[in-house]
């Protein structure tokens, strides 16, 4: 299947664009660079792209949370983002971070946010142009806009409230069983217990995944997040892992391609639940039992 | 500490934010290409499980100078400027000099803020790995 036939099937195909529209809109859209490795954009990007460092730039600068109203905007006039343009996202490691940085666009509410996909890496397979120019940037004057949590984003107590309901663990099988916490070399993963969230399902976020980074069809997705699982597509989804990176991108998944109404990311994920005294944790292979 | 490492700490305290990244950038730039010897003989080389990129160690030489070895992939410039930076600090020195530098080398950069906590920790695992190879190479020669 070609990819623009694959990307029409999907619940929502006008989120996600391909290297070749890409390379004939370049002067349409703002293209937003955001990375696993910080310093990838430096050694070259996509021309007139700028760079979001996701660790530095959307995170509160003191509590675990991210930006206020005033410092997004401040950040989108720093990048040169009008409130009304086109954002297309994109990154490396199958486009992780850029889905992160989706994520954070929603919780804003900024309406045109779109994604390349296979990101990256598959601009560069494309044959691609990539520069080391960074583009000179003025700002729009973006507005303060209040940040709504509550539609895609949960929270510690509502996870326990969902426990028995739709929720996928996207970190790795041995993240999810609980034997990896411990790596070689280092006692401490980031949190005192290992296992997941009791009835979670594991659906790792890279099975998404196709070799050239790109999404799967829209029939291999199915399976894997509904038949597979049991779960209903009317149902409402959580996803979490261990930052809630990871796990954006599994919400972008479900939203935007299996088109899930409503789907929240946990981004508390296993760093919070692991370290919480008195939640419920199930070990092992197997989803566990609501208590 | 080796002068090499203390200079390296220095440049790096010494600067700023961004300026402190460009460093990085320029360290994983000067990482030297991988010896023949290993590039023809990957299973050689010690995977770093540590870090989120593949990065591969390998440590030869005596124990009067030991010389280091990396293969990290280009897309990866982050690991590439933490093995470059071992490599500047620690490789031709002493195994001795080596064993004696704190497991804390690679926070005393300063980095912590700019780059993740998960990062940093894959450079102390490198670190690690490199430091348990010299003591076994030492080991050996004895």
């Amino acid at each position: 299947m070609n990819q623009l036939s694959k990307i029409a099937e999907y619940a929502n195909p006008d989120v996600l664009v391909t290297t070749e529209w890409l390379k004939h809109n370049l002067d349409n859209v703002i293209v937003v660079e955001s990375d696993e490795d910080i310093l990838l954009y430096e050694t070259g990007h996509i021309p007139g792209a700028v760079k979001l460092d996701w660790h530095t730039e959307l995170n509160h600068p003191l509590r675990r949370d991210y930006l206020e109203s005033e410092e997004f905007a401040k950040l989108m006039n720093l990048k040169g983002i009008g409130r009304h343009d086109t954002v297309v996202l994109y990154g490396d490691r199958s486009n992780w971070w850029a889905t992160y940085a989706f994520w954070v666009f929603k919780l804003f509410g900024h309406e045109n946010v779109l994604l390349l996909d296979g990101g990256r890496n598959k601009w560069i397979a494309d044959g691609g142009v990539i520069t080391k120019d960074k583009p000179a940037t003025t700002s729009k004057d973006y507005p303060v806009v209040e940040r709504h949590d509550s539609e895609i984003r949960a929270f510690r107590d509502e996870v326990l409230q969902h426990i028995g309901q739709p929720m996928v663990d996207v970190r790795s099988p041995e993240e999810y069983s609980g034997e990896r916490l411990h790596m070689p070399d280092f006692p401490n993963e980031g949190a005192t217990r290992g296992g997941h969230i009791p009835t979670a399902a594991s659906i790792p976020w890279s099975k998404s995944i196709q070799e050239d980074e790109t999404f799967r069809p829209l029939a291999e997705l199915e399976k894997l997040y509904f038949e597979d699982t049991g779960y209903d597509r009317r149902s409402d989804f959580i996803a979490y892992c261990r930052i809630g990176e990871r796990s954006s991108h599994s919400w972008f998944v479900l939203k935007y391609l299996l088109g899930v109404k409503n789907v929240r990311n946990y981004d508390g994920s296993w760093t919070e639940w692991g370290n919480l005294v008195g939640a419920p944790i199930a070990t092992g292979s197997e989803p566990g039992l609501a208590a | 500490m080796t002068r090499a490492a203390e200079d390296i700490v220095a440049d790096f305290q010494f600067l700023e934010g961004s300026d402190r990244l460009q460093l990085l950038l320029e360290f994983s730039e000067a990482l030297p290409d991988l010896d023949e010897r290993y590039g023809d003989h990957p299973e050689l080389l010690e995977r770093v499980e540590e870090c989120q990129s593949p990065v591969f160690i390998a440590v030869d030489g005596t124990a009067a100078k030991i010389v280091l070895h990396f293969s990290a992939p280009r897309e990866s410039p982050t690991t590439r400027g933490f093995a470059s930076i071992l490599f500047s600090a620690l490789s031709s020195h002493s195994a001795e000099e080596i064993l004696q530098l704190s497991d804390d080398f690679p926070t005393e950069l300063g980095l912590d803020h700019i780059i993740t906590p998960l990062r940093v920790r894959g450079m102390r695992g490198m670190f690690a790995r490199i430091k348990r190879k010299t003591a076994e190479l030492v080991a050996k020669d004895a």
